[in-house]
């Protein structure tokens, strides 16, 4: 028998893998189609203070193996979450992974502190969010503002943080250190890259919005990049995610040096990929011999 | 919803770019309704979106799905052959609403262009559930698909925009040059005919259903990018947008802004 537990900023999982936020929901849809139980933990789609009406469609398009989004956030607020959302995800065995959202500093801790009684096991906070305060550019961008605002989440929160981290920045080591000194418990990456399609025979842009997130297989090399980078510059754990397929995918960023991985976008394409990402990680360990799946953690060699 | 791999038992073309392909896939074509749909997925991986299709009709054991060749995805469904498979997740949405309530009522189906195939569907239901059925179908041209499928549940009233059969013109031309007089009507088709009929039920206070259409990744309710603007608050999302994929793509016309 093969081991595939983690233990990820001292909550300890069954397996390493996990949903990408806002590709899951709250579990509830997907429940249907697959098994939540069997899932290491669940990460929520973003939540803020009050309800975001997000943007006008089209909010998504399809690329080559893979596609743009650009849903704008919209979430029905933390009062409906904490009522309706995570009392059904806490009837599974699984962990959950609550994903925050907010246009300033004050609306993430609002967020926070309403989560400090909550049944959450991880907070994990997306600062890929526009800064109202900053123009609309995001938190994520500026070590910085990176550092401020994980230190004031830190004071706040009850449950561990994980900060997640924007790829669209030159170096993601020093965005992932500037997570580090603000006190980050972990951090977890890739958010999406910003991308653009056009539709050539309306001459018009695919999105409402213009510009959206580009996620999907066609992240996955850039994902295994950055996760590899971060890791040789931190020590924090590591949730990975960006293009997971395959257990293979999966495997991959974690030998990059990811504690965990979620699985994202493929979860359209195919409703059971996180159970079939766990099923071929443990057919690799069993392959290669491997007891625990700790031993693959960013166990790759030049 | 279940999630299954249906076997096709024919795909063939009905009209020009239009094809009709049956699937055997008993789990999820015993709990279909009119109105519903299905995801079908592309073997190609590097498409990676399911492609919406309504349900044409079902029975215990199949669906028949009726689509146009618009673009990669259904181009490679079109060139499936009986005894291939096809992975497929449904049935999704919600569906018109349940016929025992129209009993004795006058249902106007209308269907445009590539919106006719649910309501065939719609149709046999309807006209079972002891609704006086009539259907409304708007073609381009003379090419009327699947329009004589329709006669055995009710009239069926046609318009052309070429003016070659019926009446020249849209749906609403051909239902009043027909004076129709509905007590409900229901509808798919494209943006501006639905568009149209929720002007035209407004003013006229006739209860109208249409089934919309939007981009959609997951088509399950999870991801939030097939949205249409309601008048009110949404149940589910708590803020004036529902989802087309779960809490449609049947909508009552006076709730969505559009
Ligand atoms: C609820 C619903 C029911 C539908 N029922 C039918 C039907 O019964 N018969 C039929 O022929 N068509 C139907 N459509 C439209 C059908 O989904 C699209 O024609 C199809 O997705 C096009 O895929 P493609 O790869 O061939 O085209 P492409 O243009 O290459 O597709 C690119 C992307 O855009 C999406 N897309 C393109 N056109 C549409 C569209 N009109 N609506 C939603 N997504 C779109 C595709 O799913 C794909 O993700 C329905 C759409 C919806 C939302
Ligand atoms: C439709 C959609 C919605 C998303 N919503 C969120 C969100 O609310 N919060 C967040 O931190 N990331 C969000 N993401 C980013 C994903 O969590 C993930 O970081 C990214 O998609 C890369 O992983 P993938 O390629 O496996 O999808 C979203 C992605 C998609 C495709
Ligand atoms: S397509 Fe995901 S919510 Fe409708």
């Amino acid at each position: 028998m093969v081991n595939t537990e983690v233990t990820f900023c001292g909550v300890t999982m069954k397996n390493p893998v996990t949903t990408a936020s806002g590709t899951f929901g709250s579990g509830m849809e997907y429940s249907e189609l697959t098994d939540l139980n069997a899932l290491g933990a669940v990460t929520t789609k973003g939540v803020a203070n009050v309800p975001w009406q997000g943007n006008d469609t089209p909010r998504v398009a399809e690329t080559p193996s893979g596609m743009l989004n650009a849903i704008g956030l919209q979430n029905p607020g933390i009062d409906v979450f904490l009522e309706r959302d995570l009392p059904f995800l806490r009837q599974y065995e699984t962990k959950i992974i609550v994903n925050v959202c907010g246009h300033t500093e004050e609306e993430y801790l609002a967020v926070v502190e309403r989560l400090a009684e909550a049944p959450a096991d991880l907070l994990e906070i997306n600062i890929s969010c526009p800064n109202v305060k900053a123009g609309g550019i995001s938190f994520g961008t500026d070590p910085k503002g990176v550092e401020a605002i994980t230190s004031s989440i830190k004071k706040k929160a009850k449950q561990p943080v994980i900060m997640k981290l924007s790829p669209n920045v030159t170096s993601i080591a020093e965005i992932a250190r500037a997570a580090e000194s603000g006190g980050a418990d972990g951090i977890s990456l890739i958010n999406t890259i910003t991308g653009m399609k056009i539709d050539v025979e309306r001459r018009r842009f695919a999105l409402s919005n213009r510009t959206g997130g580009l996620s999907g297989p066609a992240i996955h090399p850039v994902a295994v990049r950055m996760v590899y980078e971060a890791a040789q510059a931190v020590r924090v754990p590591i949730l990975g995610m960006g293009g997971v397929r395959t257990a293979e995918d999966a495997l991959e960023l974690i030998l990059a040096g990811a504690t965990m991985v979620a699985v994202g976008t493929t979860n359209f394409a195919n409703p059971h990929a996180t159970l079939d990402v766990i099923d071929g990680i443990r057919a690799y360990m069993e392959r290669n011999q491997v007891q625990n799946l700790t031993e693959l953690i960013g166990a790759v060699s030049a | 919803m279940t999630e299954t791999n249906g076997s096709i038992t024919a795909n063939k073309e009905i009209a020009e770019g239009i094809f009709d392909m049956k699937v055997k896939a008993p789990e999820a074509a015993s709990c279909a309704k009119p109105g519903q749909f299905v995801s079908l997925y592309s073997t190609d991986q590097s498409r990676l979106l399911p492609r919406p299709i309504s349900i044409c009709n079902a029975n215990d054991q199949t669906l028949r799905l009726v689509y146009r060749v618009a673009g990669a995805g259904t181009k490679e469904f079109s060139e499936k052959r009986a005894g291939e498979t096809i992975r497929l997740v449904g049935p999704l949405g919600n569906g018109f609403p349940e016929a025992a309530g129209f009993a004795g009522k006058r249902v106007f189906l209308f269907g445009g262009g590539i919106g006719i195939p649910p309501m065939l569907y719609a149709a046999g239901v309807y006209a079972a559930a002891g609704a006086g059925v009539t259907a409304v179908l708007g073609y381009r041209d003379q090419n009327t698909f699947l329009a004589n499928e329709f006669s055995p549940f009710g009239e069926v009233l046609l318009a052309t925009e070429d003016g070659s059969v019926g009446t020249k013109g849209n749906v609403l031309d051909a239902y009043r040059e027909a004076k129709g007089e509905a007590d409900v009507m229901m509808a798919c088709g494209p943006l501006p005919m639905l568009r149209a009929l929720q002007q035209f039920s407004r003013e006229n206070g006739i209860p109208c259903f249409l089934s919309l259409e939007e981009k959609m990744a997951c088509a399950v309710g999870a991801c939030l990018g097939c949205v249409v603007k309601t008048v009110k608050e949404d149940a589910h999302s708590h803020v004036k947008n529902a989802r087309v994929c779960k809490d449609g793509p049947v909508f009552l016309a006076e709730e969505i802004v559009f």
